[in-house]
């Protein structure tokens, strides 16, 4: 229950400190670790700096590389920066140099006019877009599952949400020109598996979706361009979706006239076909679909995991949470066990994709311990359940976040 | 969102080439070449582990692994079979007992 990777704040802090004074010693930063809440398991971490581009991050996977935003990065920060943002590719094989003259962007398939365009004419010659939107893995937060699932062993940091520029990825196909019959676009990128006959990874969206003037080619990501491992030059941007349909290096678009069978799009990032994809543990008897639309979350971003706070007196929090395919309509918070909620004042809206930042005030009128709940209600009045989700691939985890407080 | 953005556009148009040109410069996007870290790490040595450091290193790096919860021989045996199968991983057949009986030793005896 308690699940707030906030419960090693400190130490992370510590830590990265430790970093920032040992940089110049090199072999030091790898002495760095964090200890991830998990319910039983291995819990420890390296904190990692010698990823490109990449501030300290939470070292999952070298191999391809799984990185995980340290939280504290999403106190006080509606944006979450790019050198901090997380990384998760599927398969080792990753362009270390991408020549911005040399790269194309291919669109093909059931097209009139195929296109293969550069850069400077995607960035110069296709209507400029904005969007804020948050990209957040499928599996974030799946270490919390009980009873725990095999894969990326992830805190709750496997999300960031940036402002992303580009153009629609409407504007692209009626570049190209969709010839009647089409009916999914594929997406694919510049990385690639490394044993033969492996799948290439690549994902795709229904016709209708891949032309509804949201789905975005972005090329620069909080007024950058994108760092490479997420997904420079080029990126897709699914808003409201779970980012493995974030096609990243994106350089070939293929509009198909048939469902398509590949591996990642047909096989892989299924859940069951029942609210909030939850199972319970053991059962098959399931039907699986492609995973899509994300779930509303929240966090308290700014009090570690048994902070100590003073009793009868107002103590500050404040944290985000996003609406998942929607807006946040409303944040709670709850400091008896969810018997009564509290809304919470809402930051600036930046848009139904994007971050909201929440900021209250609670008072524990009695000393000892308490448990601090924080609940998102979306836009289409969708709120975030009292009890977790199971599934066996550990996706979609939205459960409401608890935090230990002890009020002295 | 969309239409605010837009209306900057049209104000960039309508304001004239120098806010234009300095929009045009702030998205001049520029070659990129990084090194990316590979991993020298290896599965600690025990029955199996040649084989878990011959082929599972292939495609990623231990550490991973190293993190995955406690699971039985049968689950991890269920691991490896989806390495092989779905993702092509060159593990002979006669080899998946030996891995996932090591995969399983490893964290009971941790």
């Amino acid at each position: 229950m308690i699940s707030n990777f906030t419960a090693t704040r400190r130490q992370i802090l510590r830590q990265l400190g430790m970093a920032g004074a040992t940089l110049m010693s090199g072999s030091a930063l790898a002495d760095s670790f964090v200890d991830l809440p998990f319910a039983s398991g291995p819990r420890q971490r390296s904190i990692t700096t010698t990823f490109p581009q990449k501030r300290p991050m939470i070292l999952q996977r070298t191999r391809p590389p799984l990185l995980e935003t340290p939280f504290e990065a999403f106190d006080n920060a509606v944006l979450t920066p790019n050198d901090l943002f997380y990384v998760r590719w599927h398969w080792a094989d990753i362009p270390t140099e991408i020549d911005s003259d040399g790269f194309r962007l291919h669109v093909r398939g059931h097209v009139s006019h195929a296109q293969s365009l550069t850069l400077k004419e995607i960035v110069n010659e296709l209507p400029r877009v904005e969007l804020t939107a948050v990209n957040q893995c499928s599996g974030n937060s799946r270490g919390y599952f009980e009873p725990r699932v095999a894969g990326g062993e992830w805190s709750n940091g496997a999300m960031g949400n940036a402002r992303w520029t580009g153009v629609r990825l409407k504007d692209m196909l009626d570049r190209a020109g969709v010839k009647p019959g089409a009916i999914q676009v594929r997406f694919n990128g510049l990385d690639g598996p490394v044993v033969p006959d492996a799948p290439d990874f690549m994902k795709s969206l229904d016709i209708d979706h891949a032309r509804d003037g949201e789905v975005m080619i972005a090329y620069a990501m909080n007024g950058e361009q994108l760092p490479l491992l997420n997904g420079f030059p080029l990126r897709l941007v699914v808003p409201g979706w779970y980012a493995t349909y974030w096609v990243k290096t994106l350089n070939d678009i293929e509009v198909l006239t048939e469902p398509d069978t590949n591996y990642w799009t047909a096989t892989a990032y299924r859940i069951p076909d029942t609210p909030g994809a939850n199972i319970a543990p053991g059962d098959t008897e399931v039907n699986l679909v492609p995973i899509s639309r994300m779930v509303p979350r929240s966090f308290m971003t700014n009090l570690v995991d048994g902070a100590r706070v003073q009793a009868g007196t107002a103590t500050r929090v404040r944290g985000i949470a996003f609406g998942g395919d929607t807006g946040v309509k409303q944040v709670h918070v709850s400091t008896d066990a969810g018997a009564t909620w509290k809304p919470a004042a809402l930051g600036a809206d930046h848009g139904k994709y994007s971050f909201r930042q929440w900021d209250t005030r609670i008072t524990l009128s009695h000393a000892g311990e308490h448990l601090l709940m924080v609940r998102c209600t979306n836009s289409d009045g969708v709120a975030q359940p009292i009890t977790p989700n199971w599934n066996p691939a550990g996706f979609m985890r939205n459960v409401v976040e608890c935090t230990k407080l002890v009020a002295v | 969102m969309l239409n605010r953005f837009l209306s900057i556009v049209l104000t960039i148009g309508i304001a004239g080439s120098a806010v234009a040109v300095r929009a045009q410069d702030a998205l001049v996007l520029k070659t990129v070449t990084v090194d990316i870290p590979t991993s020298d790490r290896m599965f600690p040595s025990g029955p199996g582990s040649d084989a878990a450091n011959g082929y599972c290193l292939v495609c990623h790096s231990a550490g991973m692994v190293l993190t995955q919860p406690h699971m039985n021989r049968s689950a991890w045996e269920a691991e490896v079979n989806k390495m092989r199968t779905a993702y092509k991983a060159p593990i002979p057949e006669e080899q998946v007992q030996a891995i996932a009986s090591y995969l399983a030793g490893l964290q009971n005896i941790k």
